[in-house]
């Protein structure tokens, strides 16, 4: 008895970071999405600079935000899956402790200008030694539960659990190998363009694994659950989940594009991101499929609403993505705000909604309350949100897209026809629209956060323990 | 197929084929690049960093200036004509961690080495729309107080010299201190920024 309470008292701990580091790391990003439009906004003090709080943003999105859900929900994934009960509860907890220590690591050092400068790898060398510590007990625990399931089968979303953890820790050990000069400062083992493709193996890769593969294990689990049907094809999620890992780690160079990376490199990067476009829509057919016969339920569950949603952002990002990883597309888009827009397609539109949906459907299990305390108000976060996305992914689409043109413009008498600084003036009003996007979803989160906390303070208990006074 | 249903029921195996599956890549596209000549051998001008040059490198790392400035020209007519010469990976063996980027809210700076004055960078740095109106850059005024970490940049020189063989003379290494003990951490990135660059010329055809 005491162990089943303690498998959902940490998931409930998860959720709970989850969100207060998704808020916060949202409001980050509003903030420096000010600036870029009002560049004033720094003050002149150093830790409120943009440069300083772009890691940090990214960082508490992906990792504080991303990572605890997806270590949450993998915990209550597998111990319901496998019906065997969390091995070693304090190592588990050390995970969430350990977890959280390295994220309040990351705030105190980003913004002091202690960073390693490797893109979503910023956190300077002892933070990675400790991280590598929490990431090994988290596998333990993760793989030990699976180890003494009473199921014979291992679940399909534990299949993308497990290659997330396992693919996660290899990208990390290599993309940080260094050698220390003194406390936080370190130098690469890699030279200069050797470093780049491991940065961007990694970089490209901590979006396959962390925020793909991990989260189609959410998909995987929740999706069936809300819909109360089982996953559309096990063939297709057999097929999709080994042509995803298998490809994805390839796709790397793509980032680095007509850089000086050998030619070699950018082709073969370019040929498996068009390869990619396959086993990730596989993954959203299957997870849209899934409701088939179901379909009126999208008509009045706003959960599912927001999970077939997010589906879609992902296929339209997983087709974005291939397109711009075409040399010549590439050409025009790369070093543009196009990409920051593709990235928030990606972020905001499949991780955030696929991570709000599955949240509201644990809230209620986890502390066994009938339901949200209101349906109406989930559909209210639905709407923001998409609003939001749309507005902040069309306002890049449009700036990258002219970025590019201008950049490019050549006067008859081969002269280039903008400054760069005239490019950044008629980015503008594109800063400014981005910015209410981002405003709009996290609008959205505050919605979420006041309806949790008027579930949790709720009286609609689902079942009352027998014996227990009323 | 092979029955999946095996590997459904293995742990052990399904964790050994996905860390076998996912290592391919690395070991394709990475181990190869190690040992590419145009890729880890020096260009004959390349010089690695004075010291000044060197902490100078640390405060941009430490600032976050690649977020929004990459250093890397590719071979278009519009770069080239804008900044100068399109980079050669052989320029930039001596740069840990590399400083490409990915995003150019700012223009690129792979070149900026002698485009400006150091008063024009001194201007820009500490209000950069006193010298470009439409920018949108932050200022960076502390680093005209901030010294540089002098001991830090000495034992940085070592490790560069010890582990990965940059050049360094005997005289560099044990002067290093010396050599920039008082300096603000401003003199330090104007030149690293005036350095960027500089082994190929701009114009170079």
């Amino acid at each position: 008895m005491k162990f089943e309470q303690f498998n959902d008292d940490i998931v409930k701990k998860f959720t709970m970071a989850t969100i207060i580091w998704g808020i916060i790391g949202m409001l980050v990003g509003v903030f420096i999405a000010a600036q870029l439009a009002w560049p004033a906004l720094n003050f002149d003090i150093p830790f409120l600079t943009f440069s300083r709080l772009r890691p940090l943003h990214t960082n508490a999105v992906i990792f504080a935000f991303g990572g605890n859900a997806l270590i949450g929900t993998s915990f209550y994934v597998v111990y319901r899956t496998c019906k065997a009960n969390l091995f070693a509860p304090k190592l588990a907890s050390f995970v969430f402790w350990g977890y959280q220590l390295v994220i309040v690591g990351a705030v105190l050092t980003l913004p002091f200008g202690y960073t390693q400068s490797r893109e979503y790898a910023e956190l300077i060398w002892p933070i990675d030694v400790f991280l590598t510590l929490v990431w090994v007990a988290y596998a333990v625990v993760y793989f030990g539960t699976i180890v003494k399931r009473q199921e014979k089968h291992i679940y399909v979303a534990n299949w993308f659990y497990s290659a997330f953890i396992i693919t996660i820790a290899l990208l990390h050990i290599v993309n940080n190998l260094q050698i220390p000069v003194n406390w936080h400062l370190s130098y690469s083992v890699y030279p200069g363009a050797v470093d780049a493709l491991v940065q961007w193996w990694y970089g490209h890769n901590a979006v396959g694994f962390f925020l793909t593969a991990g989260f189609l294990g959410m998909m995987y689990y929740f999706i069936p659950k809300q819909v109360g049907k089982p996953v559309y094809s096990y063939r297709l999620s057999i097929v999709h989940f080994w042509a995803l890992i298998s490809s994805y780690m390839w796709a790397g160079p793509h980032h680095l594009q007509y850089t000086s990376l050998p030619d070699w490199a950018q082709s073969v990067g370019m040929v498996f991101s068009l390869i990619l476009l396959a086993p990730s829509w596989g993954g959203m057919i299957n997870g849209i499929m899934t409701l088939s016969g179901a379909w009126h339920k999208l008509r009045d569950d706003p959960i599912i609403k927001l999970m077939i949603v997010s589906l879609s952002f992902y296929g339209m990002s997983t087709f974005e993505g291939p397109m711009m990883a075409i040399k010549t597309v590439n050409a025009l888009s790369h070093y543009t705000d196009w990409t920051i827009g593709h990235v928030h397609s990606g972020a905001l539109g499949w991780v955030a909604l696929i991570t709000v949906g599955s949240i509201y459907v644990l809230i209620p299990k986890l502390w066994k309350k009938e339901a949200m305390y209101s349906t109406s108000l989930i559909n209210v976060h639905f709407w923001i949100a998409t609003l939001g996305i749309v507005l902040y992914i069309a306002s890049m689409w449009i700036a990258g897209v002219m970025q590019g043109l201008m950049w490019r413009d050549i006067n008859a008498d081969g002269t280039v026809v903008y400054s760069f600084a005239e490019s950044v003036k008629a980015t503008y009003p594109y800063y400014v629209a981005r910015m209410l996007g981002g405003l709009l979803f996290l609008g959205g989160m505050f919605v979420m956060a006041y309806n949790i906390v008027m579930t949790l303070r709720s009286k609609g208990d689902a079942k009352p323990l027998v014996g227990e006074a009323a | 197929m092979i029955e999946h249903s095996k590997i459904e029921k293995n742990i052990g195996l399904m964790g050994v084929l996905i860390a076998i599956v996912v290592s391919m890549a690395g070991i394709a596209e990475i181990i190869p690049l190690m040992f590419q000549t145009s890729v880890i051998e020096a260009h004959p001008n390349l010089k690695p960093y004075t010291a000044l040059e060197l902490a100078g490198r640390d405060v941009y790392i430490s600032e976050g200036c690649y977020n929004c400035h990459s250093q890397q020209i590719r071979p278009f007519v519009d770069e080239t004509l804008r900044y100068g010469h399109y980079s050669q990976a052989n320029e930039f063996v001596y740069d840990r961690p590399f400083q490409w980027g990915s995003k150019r809210t700012g223009p690129d700076l792979h070149r900026v080495g002698g485009k400006y004055s150091d008063e024009w960078h001194e201007y820009h740095l500490m209000d950069p729309r006193s010298v470009v109106p439409e920018s949108n850059m932050p200022g960076y005024p502390w680093l005209a107080e901030d010294l540089v970490d002098a001991e830090q940049t000495a034992a940085g020189m070592k490790v560069l010299h010890d582990w990965f063989d940059h050049p360094y003379t005997d005289e560099q290494l044990a002067s290093a201190k010396a050599d920039i003990e008082g300096k603000t951490k401003l003199e330090a990135v104007i030149a690293y920024l005036q350095v960027l660059g500089t082994t190929i010329p701009r114009s170079y055809k």
